[in-house]
């Protein structure tokens, strides 16, 4: 990999470089009860609006790449044929300014599922692969437990990565592109200090986790622990809103429906996100429902994000963000389902 | 200067290709249509569906007990297995009870209707390796459809099986499938068991749980039985425990029992989930599975 620093006032010049495209960044949304600034993804329209230095968003990205709702065809309809057009519902780049490291992430464990095995998908890939991603460094909040997942740090999943170090920012440059757009600006070569205050950074930050999760063995404790009366209580607790699917940047499942016009000339195949808490979410036809309680929809989120997804891919299916945490109306949050599936004291 | 980043077209050719596998063929159906409606009950139909393009047609098979997706524009898209011979190319019999949005619509179409195919998909029974065995092939209700694949299977090569039964259960005399079939399956040296659990004033045969039928054929088997047979199950989910249960009892082996899992499905490719079983998705690693995964996946059966 190859790092270059660039001074804090540079990094307008980086911005105007890219802005003829939609910018989708950390924007400023609001006050929270305790009079702290609230952010989320939105369209960033001039650089003094792009909020580098947030804390979190309520929700993910996804809507950029995994819109909730999606027409996957239209058909023309004619007296005794039809016509199917597939439009992937993407047409020009994006570029996302200020991702941090469990949304990149999510990124790459999306990936693994939706761009890998025997039947990628390219609406997926069609957004994913025209998505410009420009990361930057967090600060660990309270209820942040991605050092837990492993997803504190990102190796790969984006074109730039910034950390702050003061008057400059690091960089990490994974693609050409984002080379030859920073060989246009005024960057530097880091300084061996550079190196040290970089590592120091990345030390500090280490430290400032409060929440986290024991993921030791933890797909055989969810196999064992299947039984358990811990999940009929979080079960008993769960509204099955599916908020958490909402907010939560890897959560990818989703329904399909088709509508005819009233002319009955044109039709369309329309996708909408959906979540495995919702109480159809397992229903077939006929009115046989595989997960009708609460606590056995609850406990198949864990039980794909936790175990299924690690025995597929070797890793889990949650970057450890806690915005499901921080959205459930409930206040159930992952680091306390799963201690207490571990029999662990809280 | 502006830099202006470069788009990545991934459908360059507008036209989505045939292959089965990659992006392009992602959303691709064969354009087909039904070229025959055969009632078999007051809820259920047999419909033939054919491939239009011949080249299409020649290209598409299925091995007993994969599913297609089926799909009426603008009414919607659902799975259903194939219950038709595998050596049909382009050819095949979908069993459809009348019972949800597309399913209603479709016991109003004609002959000629135009629809959308896609797949096959998933897993299938490996009727190959049960060569020079019994085979124990039991359904309930519906279950039969699934299992009219690998019967057909073993028909066109009776002799290269040992014993074959076939278990079947329904809940009235007037829900059986396939009944016109089942002089021919006998002609074949097939065991035919039908049981029905509330008989009518018609109803000649047996009358009872599946199990029973069952339990009778594995007392009268010799000691050779849990070595050399293979056991096939389909049907709703509370039969599989009990059936299951007895097979397992009688010593057949966990890998050499197969049960074909019924689940919603919207996508068929393994994406929208609504299949998952843990995160197994019954459309890619399914809709058959081994007795012994089934063991191993919570809340399967």
């Amino acid at each position: 990999m190859i790092f270059k620093t660039i001074k804090r006032d540079e990094l307008a010049n980086l911005y105007a470089k890219l802005a003829q495209h939609l910018i989708v960044g950390p924007v400023r949304k609001g006050l929270d009860k305790n009079n702290k600034a609230m952010y989320d993804f939105d369209r960033v329209d001039k650089f003094a609006d792009l909020c580098l230095d947030y804390d979190t968003t309520k929700h993910s990205a996804k809507k950029y790449f995994l819109p909730f709702t999606e027409t996957l065809c239209t058909f023309k309809i004619f007296k005794d044929s039809w016509h199917k057009k597939v439009d992937y519902n993407i047409n020009e780049p994006i570029v996302m300014f200020g991702l941090h490291p469990c949304d990149i992430n999510a990124f790459n464990k999306l990936d693994k599922v939706l761009l890998e095995g025997v039947y990628p998908t390219p609406y997926y890939a069609a957004k994913r692969k025209n998505i410009f991603i420009i990361g930057v460094d967090c600060q660990p909040q309270p209820w942040c437990f991605c050092r837990s997942m492993d997803t504190d740090t990102v190796l790969h999943g984006f074109d730039l990565f910034l950390t702050d170090l003061g008057d400059r920012y690091f960089i990490e440059i994974n693609t050409a592109t984002a080379y030859e757009i920073l060989q246009q600006l005024d960057i530097q070569d880091p300084a061996p200090q550079d190196h040290q205050l970089f590592l120091q950074k990345t030390n500090e930050k280490a430290d400032k986790f409060i929440a986290s999760v024991d993921t030791t063995d933890l797909t055989k404790i969810l196999d064992m622990e299947f039984q358990s009366p811990v999940w009929q209580e979080w079960g008993d607790r769960c509204l099955s809103c599916g908020t958490c699917a909402n907010v939560c940047p890897t959560c990818y499942c989703y329904g399909v429906e088709e509508e005819v016009d009233l002319d009955l000339k044109n039709a369309r195949k329309n996708k909408h996100s959906y979540s495995c808490n919702l109480i159809d979410f397992a229903e077939v036809a006929g009115g046989h429902n595989f997960r009708p309680e609460s606590h056995t929809r609850l406990k198949y989120r864990y039980y794909h994000k936790h175990r299924g997804f690690v025995e597929a891919f070797e890793e889990s299916l949650c970057v450890g963000c806690g915005r499901c945490g921080q959205a459930c109306l409930a206040d159930i949050n992952v680091p306390e389902v799963i201690a207490s599936v571990r029999q662990e004291k809280i | 200067m502006e830099q202006k980043l470069k788009f990545v077209n991934i459908l360059k050719e507008k036209n989505l290709q045939r292959p089965a596998h990659g992006l392009k063929a992602f959303e691709y159906s064969y354009p087909a249509e039904i070229t025959n409606i055969y009632p078999m009950t007051e809820n259920e139909r047999l419909y033939q569906i054919k491939i239009r393009d011949e080249e299409e047609r020649n290209s598409f098979s299925f091995k007993p007990g994969q599913f297609v997706m089926f799909e009426v524009p603008g009414i919607g898209e659902a799975p259903f297995s194939i219950s038709s011979s595998s050596v049909r190319k382009g050819v095949f019999d979908l069993c459809i009870r009348h019972i949800g949005n597309l399913t209603n619509f479709l016991s109003q179409v004609k002959l000629g209707m135009r629809v959308g195919i896609s797949g096959p998909f998933g897993s299938s029974f490996p009727i190959e390796d049960m060569v020079g065995q019994n085979i124990l092939l039991i359904a309930g209700g519906l279950g039969i459809v699934p299992l009219r694949a690998p019967i057909l299977s073993v028909l066109e090569n009776r002799s290269r099986y040992r014993k074959v039964d076939i278990i079947y259960g329904a809940k009235k005399p007037r829900e059986l499938l396939y009944t016109y079939e089942y002089e021919m399956w006998k002609k074949f040296d097939i065991s035919l068991n039908i049981i029905v659990d509330q008989a009518d004033e018609t109803w000649q045969g047996d009358t009872g749980l599946i199990t029973k039928p069952l339990a009778a054929r594995i007392a009268g088997a010799g000691p050779a039985f849990s070595t050399n047979s293979y056991a096939i199950v389909c049907g709703p989910p509370v039969m599989y425990k009990f059936v299951c249960k007895l097979l397992i009892e009688a010593g057949v082996p966990a890998r050499k029992i197969f049960v074909s899992l019924e689940r919603r499905m919207h996508c068929g490719r393994g994406k929208c989930c609504r299949c998952n079983i843990g995160s197994t998705y019954t459309c890619l690693d399914g809709p058959v599975f081994d007795y012994w995964s089934v063991m191993n996946l919570k809340e399967a059966i």
